[in-house]
């Protein structure tokens, strides 16, 4: 089937890429622009670690064809970099070592934001289950649910 | 406040630069920006793809393979057969003196259990490569196949390794032994004979980042090789080995791995995609899929273990027989090693003065098991730990009184014949009982692991 170009939103800036139809959105933010903050896991839905933002909400862009988000709003973690130092959730991540081989930190941090965006002083229990579909196999959770806390403080006092 | 603690509260008076404090981690402005490069995320112009021909069963022969279709897929660069592998058949642990070789790095006329790799395929994208290793068409014959560790040692199971067996020969014998005592006298001595089998399952490790690689030719004719194995010389040691180049042409580039747990020591990815580059002059990348992870990847082995003890009215436990059976799978990878280490620590942390120990690793037609987190002792503390409980209730004594009791002190000899030189069991149990607030008996606090206190 002959590829087609699709045009979207990605971190504030306007793209168009050429595709294969069914092409998934990881696929094109990893291979096609090299944007590699967006992990790999399993491509199947399973592990999280491929989160990104659409128009806000979290979706997971290993299972996401990209010719069905043309023209809408998509963010990376790069794109809530800042250029100098950290963005709060990012941060909150850092101080609590959130992290520890990091593979699944990318996928958490765009969860906890799509959630914080929506509802800025969560509770624990709305922590968990916004975080219920991406796996971490290192941390055991508990320092990610409070990096969460401690991001939603941080963001309130800004 | 213990002993212990108060010692530990006067060392951290002290001021050290790192000890006692938080220090922020080096990766970890990487990781929280997505910034830290994994294997993964390195890609090359003109980047080749690897994919697997792996075995539907069990256990076969293999009676032909035709790469015909497979070869007509748009995007096929070429396929590697074990003939194309230099030194095929290796083992892991050749480098500690492990032997001999068993583990063929692609099937050569027989597979010894499913997800086994037959061919590799080498393809322009990830999807060809895919598409092609559908077109193979696998002509097997299959065997029966044996999954259950005790099933796998009678008489009449398949035999599935050259020298005749199906367990890893020790120096000659047909298990590691430990020999310690007079085991049967201890028995006839005690006062309780106690007997249970534990049995553990085996884990996947489930990195959530899968094994991967990437083999780049350089034009010095050198091969660098960017991976996210857990051992990086034991890897590239083993690749050179299998592909019987110098260790010179060979830059291994790694340390950023996204999860391992043991589960990325095997040497299994690298040089199959290094002997990819070589033949193809292109970078390759070999990537398992999350499938492949969970279905072919190792695994910590499966173990089941008799315990048998003879134990004293007053807590001792004078006599402990046991037999293991680790569950190799179908090829060695760590787990004679496993068996070695679970021979010495299965008496456990405690003093027992007669002790016999066979410990088996075993081959099934199951993917192979290696390493995992403390592989080999992990099922036998937790075989030792049940069986301490076990023995507690038999004789009705408190959990934490037979364990300070029989734990080891400083000078005890190890049924491996190892002097007890550094014991700490008996501090580690006594803050553990502060910790999670559990007052001792005076007793037992009063005992310590410098000197056995006359009963
Ligand atoms: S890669 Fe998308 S959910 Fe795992
Ligand atoms: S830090 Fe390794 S998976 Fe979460």
């Amino acid at each position: 089937m002959a590829s087609r170009i699709v045009a979207f939103n990605l971190n504030g800036r306007d793209v168009e890429v050429m595709v294969k139809p069914l092409t998934t959105l990881q696929t094109v933010l990893r291979e096609h622009l090299h944007l590699t903050a967006t992990k790999s896991g399993c491509r199947q839905g399973g592990c999280g670690t491929c989160t990104v933002l659409v128009n806000g909400e979290p979706m997971l862009s290993c299972l996401l064809p990209v010719e069905d988000i043309a023209g809408q709003q998509v963010v990376t973690l790069e794109g809530i970099t800042p250029v100098e130092g950290l963005h709060p959730i990012q941060q909150a991540f850092f101080d609590n070592y959130a992290i520890q081989c990091g593979y699944c930190s990318p996928g958490m941090i765009m969860i906890i934001k799509a959630l914080l965006d929506r509802n800025p002083n969560p509770t624990r229990q709305e922590v968990m289950d916004a975080i219920a579909g991406n796996v971490c196999r290192c941390t055991g959770y508990e320092s990610i649910l409070r990096a969460a806390e401690d991001a939603a403080r941080r963001l309130q006092s800004a | 406040m213990s002993e212990v603690t108060s010692a530990v509260a006067r060392d951290v008076k002290k001021e050290f630069h790192v000890v006692g404090k938080s220090v922020p981690r080096r990766d970890g402005v990487g990781h929280v920006t997505g910034k830290t490069v994994y294997v993964d995320d390195i890609s090359f112009p003109g980047m080749l793809h690897l994919k697997m021909v792996r075995s539907p069963i069990h256990h076969g022969i293999i009676r032909n393979v035709d790469f015909s279709a497979a070869e007509k897929v748009p995007g096929f660069v070429r396929v590697l057969t074990h003939r194309d592998v230099p030194k095929n058949i290796y083992t892991i642990l050749c480098l500690i003196g492990v032997g001999p070789d068993e583990e063929p790095v692609l099937a050569v006329d027989r597979v010894l259990y499913k997800g086994e790799p037959i061919a590799a395929i080498v393809a322009e994208t990830e999807e060809a490569a895919m598409e092609a290793v559908s077109r193979v068409r696998l002509d097997l014959e299959e065997l029966p196949a044996v999954f259950d560790v005790e099933e796998a040692l009678k008489p009449g199971a398949p035999i599935l390794k050259p020298w005749g067996t199906n367990y890893f020969v020790y120096e000659g014998h047909h298990c590691r032994r430990v020999r310690f005592g007079d085991v049967e006298k201890g028995f006839a001595q005690a006062d309780y004979i106690i007997e249970e089998v534990y049995n553990t399952s085996p884990i996947e490790h489930a990195p959530t980042e899968t094994t991967a690689c990437v083999a780049k030719p350089e034009p010095d004719g050198r091969y660098t090789v960017y991976t996210n194995t857990q051992a990086l010389f034991f890897t590239m040691d083993n690749t050179a080995l299998i592909l019987q180049v110098p260790f010179s042409k060979l830059h291994f580039v790694g340390g950023t791995v996204g999860g391992g747990f043991g589960g990325k020591v095997d040497v299994i990815v690298e040089p199959i995609a290094t002997l990819a580059a070589m033949k193809t002059g292109c970078p390759v990348k070999f990537k398992y899929t999350r499938e492949e992870e969970m279905r072919v990847s190792s695994t910590r082995s499966a173990w089941r273990m008799y315990f048998k003890d003879g134990v004293m009215k007053d807590g001792r436990i004078i006599a402990r027989k046991v037999i293991s059976y680790a569950d190799s799978g179908a090829y060695n990878r760590h787990t004679p090693y496993a068996v070695t280490k679970h021979a010495a620590n299965v008496a456990g942390p405690y003093f027992i003065p007669n002790v016999y120990i066979d410990a088996y690793c075993v081959y099934t037609n199951r993917q192979p098991a290696s390493a995992m987190r403390g592989f080999g002792v992990t099922p036998a503390s937790f075989a030792v730990e049940c069986q301490m409980d076990k023995i507690a209730e038999t004789i009705g004594m408190d959990p934490w009184e037979i364990r300070f009791i029989n734990a080891y002190r400083n000078g005890d000899m190890r049924p491996h014949q190892k002097v007890v030189e550094d014991a700490t069991l008996i501090e580690v149990m006594k803050a553990a009982a502060e910790l999670a607030g559990h007052q001792l008996p005076e007793h037992l606090l009063k005992m310590h692991s410098w000197d056995r206190e006359k009963a």
